[in-house]
């Protein structure tokens, strides 16, 4: 039998603690007036926030904003985030290190980052190998190319696929790896005839000319989209599980229900 | 017959101005000429059962929700993640405003005034093609007060997720939406009851929506000709794997097995012949080679002991051993594995482990029964199933397949046993943390 890596915590899982400082004690909920935030992170949180019955439904769509500016959760980005939304750190580090998307390792702010799927339909037309070429075509690049593998993508017409920053790309073969990598140095769209935008639906029965699947250019954006103040009336924000509510509230609550 | 994917390529379609041309939001002026119930009552009559997955008739889980004013919602799941489906990607990206369409008359016939699209992070395309056609909806009046000078309001967002399987699992779906880990919640009180902000909530798939609006343009009872008698309709089937032709396919339900594999996906490559298949995403126990001939709808799946789950075939050629795609199973749903109940978190990992084991030439054929049993211990005892859905595809390779991962094993062994002979046997990994060396290190 090998041995099974311990740790001397107790922890089997590394990293655990990488990304909190375990000698400080709780953050709490920063304050709002002296933390310095960017105008458009805070424009675009609070956009976001403006838009569900509970502000906390905004985290996702408000860590998704701080790592574009920030290249990841690093705590600073974590720290404006609490500010603007008024939750505590600590609550939004759970949120983080839950998602795959969201980088809980430091990453510099506008570096690259390609999901190889090496998940089963991919693997069986051989992902793993693909995988193996892209970290090597990374690795001989001085751009800042992140390269990991990702469960499955939802594209497995196109396997084995990749996301190039957001950019469906397949069937890859090995020499497509390096392709992308030169693309990404030229800040061109990469391997443009491999997108999945332009792809044509493979049933025979949608007898159709394709054409590029994007939005257009001058596409409204939905931020706001329902949010008239005819309907803002519609909605009462519901209860939802008391996260940071003081012990006597809670207990009213409580006292509430019965 | 194409409802869903009906001439899905045609330039422009993700605008509002080729889908209006198309007849598009007919079907919700004449949905809004009825009464909600009357609405609820062509959606029951369809037969339509859920496309993500489960299989539960839509018009039932309406129902569910109680009448009256407090604040209902409905959140669509496009949190596609099974493993094999992209069948919703390719709906959101082409025709946006047929899922808003069937969002709409939804919330009509649920009598409620707030929807939600949850959407994996991923597909950043699809939900900007999808903001877009929103926003174009709302301009139109097709949302928002009063839609079309009718009684019916309706506000639609976007949400997007950030990468994990388990909010596809409806509750970890509400959690995730509240802005939390999404960590599913125990089942009853269901979300039809109490779901987001514990309100009443009605869950369907892309692909359920999707097929609303065709429903009250037919009618339910036309509808539910089309298909079998228990499943009807048509599906969109992601179609993946080892065949030539792989992609969406929109099929009656019912059709046969082979028909779908063969004759539109182009069968295994050349020279190669089909092993197994996945019938309903990996999640899916799988069927062999002789059960290409079951026809391919719920039932028929249940009783041939798999299911339709999702609608994606996944189909692996001889040229793949068994053991690899186990792997390949066993090590996503150790990672997707939200870590809240132990039977899946530990299980999971447990049956990774002792793959890992099969290859490296440590496990015996006992290990097999072991594997087996851990499998058997996880279904139904958690909150959710995605530990399930780990047990049942893993627990079917090895019942089907006993004969050639014993023979792994044994091959696996000898191959370590003669490395073992001509390598120095490694001691322990070297850690700084590990405390104090154990004195056997050595297999």
């Amino acid at each position: 039998m090998s041995a099974v890596p311990r740790f001397g915590h107790g922890s089997r899982v590394p990293g655990w603690d990488e990304s909190v400082d375990l000698t400080k004690d709780p953050a709490v909920v920063p304050d709002k007036e002296t933390t310095p935030v960017r105008p458009e992170l805070r424009e675009e949180i609070e956009a976001a926030m403006a838009k569900y019955p509970d502000r906390r439904s905004a985290v996702i769509p408000a860590l998704h904003a701080a790592q574009a500016i920030h290249g990841w959760c690093s705590p600073e980005a974590i720290h404006q985030v609490a500010a603007v939304m008024q939750v505590t750190p600590a609550y939004l580090t759970s949120v983080a290190t839950f998602y795959d998307m969201l980088e809980n390792r430091p990453a510099p702010a506008g570096h690259h980052d390609v999901y190889v799927c090496t998940n089963i339909s991919c693997s069986l037309r051989g992902a793993d190998e693909i995988l193996d070429a892209m970290v090597g075509a990374a690795a001989l690049t001085e751009r800042e190319v992140h390269v990991r593998s990702f469960e499955c993508l939802g594209a497995c017409d196109i396997a084995p696929m990749a996301s190039v920053d957001g950019e469906y790309v397949g069937p890859l073969t090995l020499e497509d790896t390096r392709q992308i990598v030169e693309d990404l140095e030229a800040g061109r769209p990469v391997l443009r005839d491999k997108q999945l935008r332009f792809r044509k639906s493979a049933d025979p029965g949608v007898a159709e000319e394709a054409g590029e699947w994007s939005p257009r250019d001058d596409a409204p954006r939905a931020d706001t989209a329902g949010l008239t103040d005819e309907t803002k009336e519609l909605d009462r924000p519901g209860p939802t599980a008391a996260i940071e509510m003081p012990a006597d509230e809670a207990a009213e609550e409580d006292g509430d229900d019965q | 017959m194409k409802l869903l994917l009906d001439r899905i390529d045609e330039p422009g379609l993700n605008t509002l101005e080729v889908y209006e041309r198309r007849g598009g939001y007919d079907a919700l002026r004449k949905a809004l000429q009825m009464t909600p119930e009357e609405a609820l009552e062509q959606i029951s009559e369809s037969g339509l059962r859920g496309r993500g997955g489960a299989g539960f008739r839509m018009g039932q889980k309406a129902g569910f929700l109680p009448h009256g004013d407090m604040d209902k919602y409905l959140v669509c799941n496009a949190d596609e993640s099974e493993p094999g489906t992209f069948k919703d990607r390719e709906l959101m990206q082409k025709n946006p405003h047929m899922l808003i369409e069937g969002i709409v008359i939804a919330s009509w016939a649920a009598e409620l005034g707030r929807a939600f699209i949850y959407i994996r992070g991923e597909y950043q395309l699809q939900a900007d093609i999808l903001e877009a056609a929103i926003a174009e909806a709302l301009e139109a009046g097709y949302l928002g007060p009063r839609i079309l000078d009718s009684e019916h309001s309706l506000e639609l967002v976007l949400h997007r997720g950030a990468g994990a399987y388990i909010c596809g699992e409806e509750t970890g779906l509400l959690d995730s939406l509240e802005g939390k880990r999404g960590n599913p919640r125990l089942k009853p009180p269901f979300p039809a009851i109490e779901g987001l902000y514990h309100g009443p909530t009605l869950i369907n798939n892309v692909e359920t929506l999707c097929t609303v609006p065709a429903i009250i343009r037919l009618g339910g009872k036309d509808y539910a000709k089309l298909g079998t008698e228990t499943s009807t309709g048509t599906k969109v089937v992601s179609v993946s794997g080892d065949v030539q032709r792989p992609g969406n396919y929109e099929v009656e339900l019912g059709i046969p097995s082979r028909e779908l594999i063969y004759d539109l996906a182009g069968g295994p490559f050349e020279g190669r012949e089909i092993k197994f298949w996945f019938p309903g995403g990996s999640s899916s126990p799988v069927l062999t080679a002789e059960d290409l001939d079951v026809p391919y709808d719920f039932d028929s799946m249940a009783k041939a002991g798999s299911m339709l789950g999702s609608g994606a075939v996944i189909v692996v050629d001889d040229s793949h051993t068994v053991l690899e795609v186990a792997k390949k199973v066993a090590g996503f749903y150790a990672h997707e594995s939200c870590g809240k109940c132990v039977p899946c978190r530990e299980g999971t990992n447990w049956t990774v482990k002792m793959l890992r084991r099969i290859e490296a030439g440590e496990a015996t054929p006992m290990d097999l029964d072991i594997m087996a049993g851990v499998q058997e211990q996880i279904i139904g005892n958690c909150l959710c199933v995605l530990g399930d859905a780990m047990a049942m595809p893993i627990g079917s390779m090895i019942e089907k397949f006993r004969g050639e991962l014993e023979a792994e094993i044994e091959a696996a062994r000898q191959r370590a046993d003669a490395a073992a002979l001509h390598d120095v046997v490694p001691l322990g990994v070297a850690d700084p943390h590990a405390g104090p060396m154990p004195v056997h290190t050595a297999r």
